[in-house]
């Protein structure tokens, strides 16, 4: 009932963790230094003479997200159970799922602060021609659902260890696999070694994040893939609150 | 208050915590004693509500922790063993988010974050990163997190553990003021804590309550209690033995002499005799005594013989 305020207070903390430590400032000036060097040196913006940022802009994300993500999402639980205070945290009046979810907006929102930094690109595109502005604003949408898909994994991983560094490299891996299983040269692979079981390779292909940003990139918000990552959040967030009960009673 | 029944915790082969039950009502101090290892902060760990008992239940304030978490944990006010604290916050901020998330709003937050900043006298790192903290002040920012909410029950592991003589003094003091109107347990292994603070004690030994009892209780099991102590003057240690070792209530006596003083101790055959304070007094009838006193019973004493009964002798 008092739900909605607890994750509230909780999400503040944690958000308010991030700009007190380096971490926050670090992780915007990286990631829009990386957006703008891929966008316009290796993606060739320019050269394109397209009023489009998919080629150029989204499709690097997924690549971004991959090692930046964890580091955001690695400190989540590890920290927590480092220094004790899971100890309190979970000895305070609110429910776990209420803590984790906090935890999880929090990081969530901070990488929605650092996706809507990358404006300057949008603006340029717009001053140079005139793109389907709403294609953007759906890539855009995908992109953050994918950084949070990243994110819940890496809670996961958080809650695995209490070294942040173990859970940077599980999660990457971890989020390495989404990324690979629509990997054209890995499909290809699997169809060699299960011998066109089509079945197989489509189940796993189906679980790769890259399938499902690419509709949102041509401006398609489809359902599905909505609820793919949203269920991939899902699960990884019910995932963190089993790992950390196992915890407690072991 | 709070009652314990049957609570068992094992970790893999190990019990922890092995069937331990009591229940503590408004008003009493009870302290925990123990070697390390004894099952003390896991005994807390279950009460609080952090990890749940393999076995056994606690009932806090008629709520079952396990069953009705929420309301349970309001009435717990609750500083973990070692004082944990979110070090990416500033004292006030840690604080503020405590408030919060206890429910306080506006106000109310407000004016209870400053009555336990003057407690816990933190005034002048308000400001500070709880990082950069001494371990008092870390440990007493974490003790103003657990009474932010004013709350019925206190449950402490190990307080005073390293903070300076007057901060130890000052949390002791805190906790007896506070106890005339809460329910407050802690843990320690500093037993002069447990005559300057408990109402009750409680001695936990590989997780089995092995003694539960007032202070002056516990003291009467040691064989010091009673027991008289007393230094004469210009006497022959002989004469001096012969006749105290004559005394009916008397089971052992212990000398030591040196120049022209004879110290000797005297021991009751049942502990806590008041008889034998009379009966030596009566013996040294003509000796020049410097000093006489009756020993109240010595608590570490006491705590050795419960908890290693098998390394003695």
């Amino acid at each position: 009932m008092n739900s909605f305020g607890n994750i509230k207070t909780i999400a503040k903390r944690e958000l308010l963790a991030y700009f007190t430590s380096p971490v926050a400032y670090v992780f915007i000036v990286i990631f829009l230094l990386l957006n703008g060097f891929f966008t316009f040196m290796v993606g060739g913006f320019f050269e394109r003479g397209e009023a489009s940022l998919a080629d150029s802009f989204f499709m690097w994300h997924p690549w971004f997200y991959l090692f930046l993500v964890p580091a955001v999402g690695m400190r989540l639980w590890a920290d927590e159970r480092r220094v004790g205070t899971l100890e309190l945290l979970l000895t305070m009046p609110i429910a776990p799922w209420e803590a984790i979810v906090g935890k999880f907006i929090a990081s969530w929102l901070f990488l929605g602060l650092a996706l809507i930094l990358t404006f300057p690109v949008v603006w340029t595109v717009n001053y140079l021609g005139s793109p389907d502005n709403g294609v953007i604003f759906a890539a855009y949408v995908g992109s953050w659902l994918m950084a949070g898909a990243y994110l819940a994994v890496s809670c996961i991983t958080s809650a695995i260890t209490r070294s942040q560094v173990v859970s940077f490299i599980i999660s990457v891996v971890a989020c390495l696999f989404l990324i690979l299983a629509g990997f054209p040269p890995v499909i290809n692979l699997l169809q060699n070694l299960t011998h066109n079981w089509q079945w197989l390779v489509d189940t796993i292909t189906s679980f790769s994040v890259i399938t499902h940003f690419e509709g949102f990139q041509k401006g398609v918000l489809d359902s599905r893939d909505v609820i793919f990552f949203l269920s991939v959040i899902g699960f990884s967030l019910f995932a963190t609150s089993v790992i950390l009960r196992t915890h407690r009673t072991t | 208050m709070i009652k314990v029944e049957n609570l068992t915790k094992t970790f893999g082969t190990k019990r922890a915590v092995d069937g331990i039950s009591f229940s503590v009502e408004r008003g009493e101090v009870l302290g925990f004693l123990g070697p390390n290892g004894a099952g003390k902060s896991t005994t807390m760990r279950m009460i609080t509500g952090f990890i749940p008992p393999s076995s056994g239940k606690v009932t806090v304030g008629g709520f079952d922790i396990a069953e009705n978490p929420i309301p349970a944990k309001k009435l717990i006010g609750y500083l973990p063993e070692n004082a944990p604290a979110y070090t990416d916050m500033t004292v006030h901020g840690f604080l503020d988010f405590a408030a919060e998330i206890r429910g306080l709003r506006g106000d109310t937050k407000k004016s209870a974050i400053s009555r336990v900043v003057d407690l816990c006298f933190l005034n002048s790192v308000l400001h500070q990163d709880v990082d950069t903290l001494s371990k008092g002040y870390r440990h007493r920012t974490c003790f103003a997190q657990s009474i932010i909410h004013d709350p019925d029950i206190l449950i402490l592991d190990e307080p005073t553990d390293g903070l300076d003589p007057n901060q130890k003094h000052e949390i002791r003091q805190l906790i007896r003021k506070m106890g005339e109107k809460k329910v407050i347990i802690f843990s320690t292994h500093i037993l002069e804590e447990v005559d300057a603070v408990c109402t009750r004690a409680m001695i936990i030994d590989r997780g089995r309550v092995v003694s539960n009892g007032t202070p002056q209780e516990l003291r009467r099991k040691s064989e010091w209690a009673g027991a008289v102590t007393l230094r004469v003057k210009n006497v022959a240690v002989g004469a001096v033995q012969e006749k105290l070792n004559r005394l009916r209530s008397a089971k052992k006596i212990t000398t030591s002499a040196n120049d022209s003083c004879v110290t000797v101790t005297v021991f009751p055959r049942t502990a806590g005799d008041g008889d034998l304070t009379r009966e030596v007094i009566e013996a040294t009838n003509g000796w020049q005594v410097d000093e006489l006193r009756t020993e109240e019973g010595r608590l570490d004493e006491v705590f050795r013989n419960i908890t290693m009964p098998d390394t003695k002798g």
